[in-house]
């Protein structure tokens, strides 16, 4: 699903060059669950920009999907970021003024499908993550957990091939934080790949997978024997 | 093209304008007021056009009148001071050799310039009243509205010097009784009968004869009067493409060198140019218009460009949702068009309640003007074209105004938008 080759990534910072990613190499396979782990400044944000064509690489090969991506404009990424992920991020980046339905069909409405099927889909997906009688309300009348379930319905909406999760824990406490592991997991028993972007072991020890950066390389790659978040949640 | 029609985008941008109501308001205020102050202004103007319009009817406004009063200046072996008079003769020259003078009508008056007015009676009923000798040609330089079943002078009472006369309103309130008709009925004068032909309206123009006067033709005056080949004054019509200004210099020097007054003698004759008050009060109409087209466009461009301001505040403001739109896979172009059409909007909308409320004022100024014959305002209009004009200036501006935070959204990285706390 995801071929990472010598990826290469540095940022000019006056007369100084950062280089933050120094050669990786990954591969995905579909269906899998990999946590990317590592300290701060360890290049691990960086990476997922670039696989989330947020950020370009200098240099080396990423194929999605069997597509190249390369020579990006704002339109093409636009587009495939549309047609190829889903993003869930660590502050939830919720429209705030628009209600959970809206919120979820989105990027539906990017994708020009039309009204009604958005709206199905949409509710179809909320229902997946348990906030369908919720549809109609605004963010600021949500919880954390509850935020980040429209998110990753959000992000399920647009039925991608990937989905992009940016410390999606960051801001909950463990026992939600367990509760939207849960959802992962049960996500990804469906199929779907997912990268998770974490510091915290526990969240890590949920995936199948565990990548570790450090000073912007790939420092070990265990796969690991997934602890089910339902364990944790009563 | 489907992007405007399309009723999601409208709802994206319905979403973000009432996001923040305030804020808005007050943007489409600024561009309200321009719009506003814009149509007010050129309607009233243009009311002011109209007034004046009005008052000045029937009068031909590029006409002029001359007369004559004493030397200053000796002159060819005449002392200072001489009294000049003008012939009928004159008319004549003036007519042969000053082509731009379009008709010339010389005039006779008793009882207004020095001299009573002459008592004027019907059986018992009497009153004083001005009397012209007239030419029928005066109708066209000061016309003369006449009710039904009357007429003016014409060239047959002339020739025939016959004893007609034309009667003001007032000359009929007091003579004759309500249900009477005068045409056809005598007056005395000077104990001679006149025959009543016509009898003129009350205008409400600036005139000499007011509506208390009595008009005979120039031949009849001079034979009741005996005022022989004298004239009182002039009244001149200038063709239209005419320069009055020179026309009425080209007069005064060929009368100066016909009544061998000096040339330079700028007392012996009198004038009163009508074309050249006229030019200045048109001229200062169209000063007001362009003034109020130069203000409410200025107005306008202002709020415009507050427009622009407030939507770059707010793709500052909403530089997240931007980047999160970006990050769902809004393209550049969209999100582009969605502020650009947000900018168009909102001058639109603004520009369509401003023409409303400033037709609404005018139709105020109009009610509360309308029968007040002191003040020249007629008819506030704003003409169509100017509306449409106005609103396709706005949707230009809008447009221009709202690619500066259309570029501005579309150049921040959806990744440091996304950073952004």
């Amino acid at each position: 699903m995801i071929e990472i080759k010598d990826l290469h990534k540095s940022y000019r910072m006056g007369s100084n060059s950062l280089h933050v990613l120094k050669g990786l190499n990954l591969s995905i396979k579909e269906g899998e669950l990999v946590a990317i782990m590592g300290s701060s400044g360890s290049g691990k944000s960086t990476f997922l920009n670039i696989l989330g064509m947020l950020d370009e690489a200098d240099s080396g090969q990423y194929v999605l999907d069997s597509v190249p991506i390369k020579d990006l404009n704002e339109t093409k990424a636009a587009k495939y970021r549309n047609k190829f992920l889903g993003f869930i991020f660590q502050s939830f980046n919720l429209i705030n003024y628009k209600t959970a339905i809206e919120n979820v069909s989105l990027p539906l409405y990017y994708q020009k499908v039309n009204r009604k099927e958005r709206q199905e889909k949409a509710l179809q997906y909320l229902e997946k993550v348990g906030l369908k009688q919720w549809a109609d309300h605004l963010p600021s009348e949500l919880s954390g957990g509850q935020k980040q379930r429209v998110a990753i319905a959000r992000a399920l909406a647009a039925e991608p091939k990937v989905l992009l999760a940016d410390e999606l824990t960051g801001a909950l406490d463990s026992k939600t934080s367990y509760e939207i592991m849960e959802l992962i997991q049960e996500i990804n028993d469906e199929g779907k790949t997912i990268l998770v972007v974490t510091h915290e072991p526990d969240i890590a020890n949920m995936c199948k997978r565990i990548v570790h950066l450090k000073d912007g390389v790939i420092v070990e790659d265990t796969f690991v024997e997934q602890v089910r978040a339902s364990e944790y949640v009563q | 093209m489907r992007f405007i029609f399309d009723r999601d985008t409208w709802q994206e941008i319905f979403g973000s304008i009432r996001k923040n109501k305030v804020r808005t308001i007050i943007t489409i205020i600024g561009v309200l007021w321009g719009i506003f102050v814009y149509i007010a202004l050129s309607g009233a103007t243009k009311g002011l056009d109209n007034g004046f319009e009005r008052e000045f009817q029937g009068i031909a406004n590029n006409s002029m009148f001359v007369w004559t009063q004493r030397t200053s200046m000796p002159y060819a072996g005449f002392k200072i001071g001489r009294a000049v008079q003008l012939k009928l003769s004159d008319a004549e020259e003036l007519r042969n050799k000053l082509p731009d003078i379009q008709f010339i009508a010389p005039r006779n008056v008793m009882g207004i310039f020095g001299g009573s007015p002459p008592q004027v009676s019907r059986g018992m009923k009497t009153g004083t009243y001005a009397v012209f000798g007239d030419y029928p040609v005066i109708d066209k330089i000061s016309k003369k509205k006449i009710y039904e079943g009357g007429r003016f002078l014409n060239e047959r009472d002339m020739e025939n010097e016959r004893r007609v006369c034309v009667i003001g309103e007032r000359v009929r309130n007091d003579l004759f009784d309500r249900d009477e008709d005068p045409v056809g009925s005598y007056v005395k004068l000077n104990n001679v009968y006149f025959q009543v032909v016509g009898v003129y309206k009350k205008s409400e123009n600036v005139d000499f004869e007011g509506d208390n006067s009595l008009m005979l033709p120039y031949t009849t005056y001079r034979k009741i009067f005996n005022t022989g080949e004298n004239v009182g004054w002039f009244a001149i019509a200038a063709y239209d493409e005419a320069d009055v200004i020179a026309l009425e210099k080209d007069v005064k020097r060929l009368l100066k060198r016909r009544h061998k007054v000096h040339p330079e003698d700028e007392r012996a004759f009198g004038s009163f140019n009508l074309g050249e008050a006229f030019a200045k009060l048109f001229g200062f109409a169209k000063g007001l218009n362009f003034l109020s087209l130069f203000v409410g466009f200025a107005t306008i461009i202002a709020g415009v460009i507050a427009i622009g301001n407030i939507l770059l505040i707010s793709v500052k403001e909403r530089t997240r949702e931007l980047g999160v739109r970006r990050a769902l896979g809004a393209t550049p172009a969209e999100v582009r068009g969605q502020i650009l059409l947000e900018s168009v909007f909102l001058t639109l909308v603004a520009g369509i309640l401003g023409i409303i409320l400033g037709a609404f004022v005018l139709a105020i100024i109009n009610v509360i003007t309308q029968g007040s014959s002191g003040f020249p305002y007629t008819n506030p209009t704003v003409p169509i074209p100017y509306i449409f004009s106005a609103l396709f200036i706005m949707v230009v501006l809008g447009t221009l105004i709202g690619l500066i935070p259309a570029q501005r959204a579309v150049s921040i990285k959806p990744i440091d938008a996304l950073r952004e706390e």
